[in-house]
């Protein structure tokens, strides 16, 4: 493999990693209040996707983007007030059931709200024929948007959870959410909060990779299960960690194209996800300490 | 009284007869080709009944270990051996008397498995699968072990969809009927009462074997793991080995139903294999109540009728969906359980 070969892989690699790092970071958010993975995380994407596209037609691109993420926190807002917020004390597997339900209706809800045709939203800047020319590879200036706009979502949060007085009280609900309601936050808000944060991520992201990936209505869940996949690489409810973990599982997907069909790409991620959960369930990063401690 | 436990068998049984009788005396006898096959399908349902109701576990994969049991009985069952017949290794397997000469639908005479064999050969690779993917998953609780049993049903629908020989999108078709003490397993009209009876009593069966062993001291071990698993294996309960015999148990009772079927149908697609199905199996066992065998054989009885029927036409999947997250906010404990709520 020359170098250009290695390096048009290693950006391709990248630019896929920091999507599953995006939506592994919206499964940790709502994780980290309710303790619950949401399986509909991958829907929120799509959603968002499709939002965008169909608007888009009637205004211009960041309106249309910024209205699709507004539309889709409120989808999130409406899923906690509807399914989630009122179970008095519900247990993980009745919670791990229902948010699966919602993934399938949220899906079939789309294939009746617009149709099975693929879709893609119009690049960023540029077409799908320009490029740039980095070290001798060649990358969609769309693909340089994601990672942009992924770095920005980080960014954005790390400032969020530590500097202000929400993302501070939804930290605290992640540490012990009783100590934290007996000192005064509000937590059931802090729930409806992060599944409009999570939603809204999931939306920008879906918007973003829409001209490169295109958005159909059922390509949440394979979405989700590679986010959930980083997720629990980089240790469930660790965010930064699964920056990392979504670039390795990048990575390791893009090459294993070289060695093995492409119809198997996704059966590594998943080879990947049953070797984790068997060998290292508190992820690559989890402390040792910390994992004798947790149920699994 | 422990004659009282088989009264639901007899009620069952007069219940399989009564609705042929029914259905021939209407003249509707095409009802029974929907019902055959949901029998089938209640196969897989009451193995995931006994994991997710008696054993406490869930298993999204469930939809895996039928798409096995059905591609390893239809790869076998179709291919041609007769460019090896010479081998060795294919001389002693007509000496054992694995092999069945058979004529195709072009009068091609072609050698291949028999289906007796194909389905020790399913079955086998079954129980080794599932104690493979057993042995680390049943360390696992909540999100992680739904997870890794979506993965693993997600991988063999990946490797279904992306094989040459297992037919990638097309499936495989032209499996052989499954010939059974002088009957057959197949969809040929003609044999259409005698395999709603075959399906009916494989189910039967099952269910007996289920229902023993729920009550049995297996049955008791299990429900003290459900109860709580810490004071089960404080009272010298071997937790880890109930729940991979169960795990093995359910994967089993998903091969027969799988293999069976595909006699059945004379064929098998990836979307036997795909999550949704699995997600229908954890459904159906849901809305019969999980520890409940008999509302889970109602349940899946009926919503695989309807759903063959194509009663729900392109709100299928929605409708299993609404079912799933209905039964979970309103009767977590199953809408057939006889047990009073608020536990």
């Amino acid at each position: 493999m020359s170098f250009e070969q290695f390096f048009q892989y290693f950006l391709s690699g990248i630019t896929q990693g920091s999507i599953y790092a995006i939506i592994a970071i919206g499964f940790n958010i709502i994780y980290n209040t309710t303790g619950v993975i949401n399986f509909a995380q991958g829907e929120f994407l799509i959603l968002g996707g499709m939002i965008a596209v169909s608007l888009s037609a009637y205004l211009p691109l960041p309106l249309a983007v910024a209205l699709a993420v507004a539309v889709t926190m409120g989808v999130g807002l409406l899923i906690d007030l509807v399914f989630i917020r009122w179970l008095a004390g519900p247990s993980v597997l009745r919670l791990i059931v229902i948010t699966m339900g919602l993934s399938i209706l949220l899906r079939e809800g789309m294939l009746h709200l617009w149709d099975e045709k693929v879709r893609a939203l119009r690049h960023f800047t540029g077409s799908e024929i320009s490029s740039l020319r980095i070290l001798g590879a060649y990358i969609s200036p769309q693909a340089l948007w994601v990672l942009g706009i992924s770095a920005v979502i980080v960014a954005v949060l790390n400032l969020f959870f530590k500097f202000t007085l929400a993302g501070r009280a939804m930290r605290a609900c992640a540490a012990n959410s009783l100590a934290a309601r007996l000192c005064g936050i509000r937590t059931r808000r802090m729930v409806s909060l992060s599944f409009m944060l999570s939603a809204g991520i999931g939306a920008l992201a879906g918007c973003t990779i829409s001209p490169l990936t295109q958005t159909q209505y059922d390509m949440g869940a394979p979405l989700a299960i590679k986010g959930f996949t980083v997720a629990i690489l980089g240790g469930l409810g660790n965010s930064m960690a699964a920056v990392a973990a979504g670039l390795i599982l990048g990575l390791l997907e893009v090459f294993s194209v070289s060695l093995l069909p492409l119809a198997y790409k996704d059966a590594v991620s998943l080879a990947v996800l049953l070797v984790i959960l068997f060998f290292k369930p508190g992820g690559l990063f989890g402390r040792r300490e910390e994992q004798v401690l947790k149920e699994f | 009284m422990p004659e009282r436990r088989y009264l639901p068998l007899l009620a069952l049984a007069v219940a399989v007869i009564g609705i042929q009788l029914a259905v021939s005396a209407a003249a509707a006898v095409y009802y029974l080709t929907q019902l055959t096959m949901s029998a089938y399908y209640c196969l897989v349902v009451l193995g995931l009944c006994l994991l997710m109701g008696y054993a406490g576990q869930i298993s999204l994969g469930q939809a895996g270990f039928f798409a096995i049991g059905g591609y390893v009985s239809a790869v076998l069952t179709t291919l041609d051996l007769r460019s090896l017949a010479e081998t060795p290794a294919v001389k002693l397997l007509g000496r054992l008397g694995f092999l069945a000469e058979r004529k195709d639908l072009y009068e091609n005479t072609l050698l291949c498995l028999a289906p007796w064999s194909a389905m020790a050969f399913a079955l086998l690779l079954t129980v080794l699968l599932a104690l493979m993917i057993g042995l680390p998953v049943i360390r696992l609780k909540g999100h992680y072990l739904a997870m890794a049993t979506l993965g693993f049903g997600l991988i063999v629908f990946r490797i279904v969809l992306g094989t040459r020989f297992l037919g990638e999108a097309d499936g495989i078709s032209g499996v052989p009927p499954f010939p059974l003490f002088g009957l057959r397993v197949s969809g040929g009209l003609a044999w259409r009462v005698e395999n709603y009876y075959i399906a009916w009593a494989l189910v039967f069966l099952c269910l007996l074997l289920a229902v023993n062993l729920v009550h049995s001291r297996v049955g008791r071990a299990l429900r003290s793991i459900r109860g709580g698993e810490e004071a089960a294996r404080a009272m010298g309960v071997d937790t880890s080995r109930y729940k991979l015999a169960t795990f093995v148990l359910s994967a089993v009772f998903a091969c027969l139903g799988g293999i069976f079927l595909t006699h059945y149908n004379g064929g098998i697609g990836p979307s036997e294999a795909a999550s949704m199905k699995s997600v229908r199996y954890v459904a159906i066992v849901a809305a019969g109540g999980a520890d409940n065998l008999w509302g889970a054989l109602f349940a899946g009885a009926l919503l695989n009728f309807l759903s063959l029927r194509g009663t729900f036409g392109s709100y299928d999947d929605a409708f299993f969906a609404a079912i799933l997250i209905g039964v979970m906010l309103f009767f977590p404990d199953g809408l057939l359980s006889v047990k009073g709520r608020g536990r």
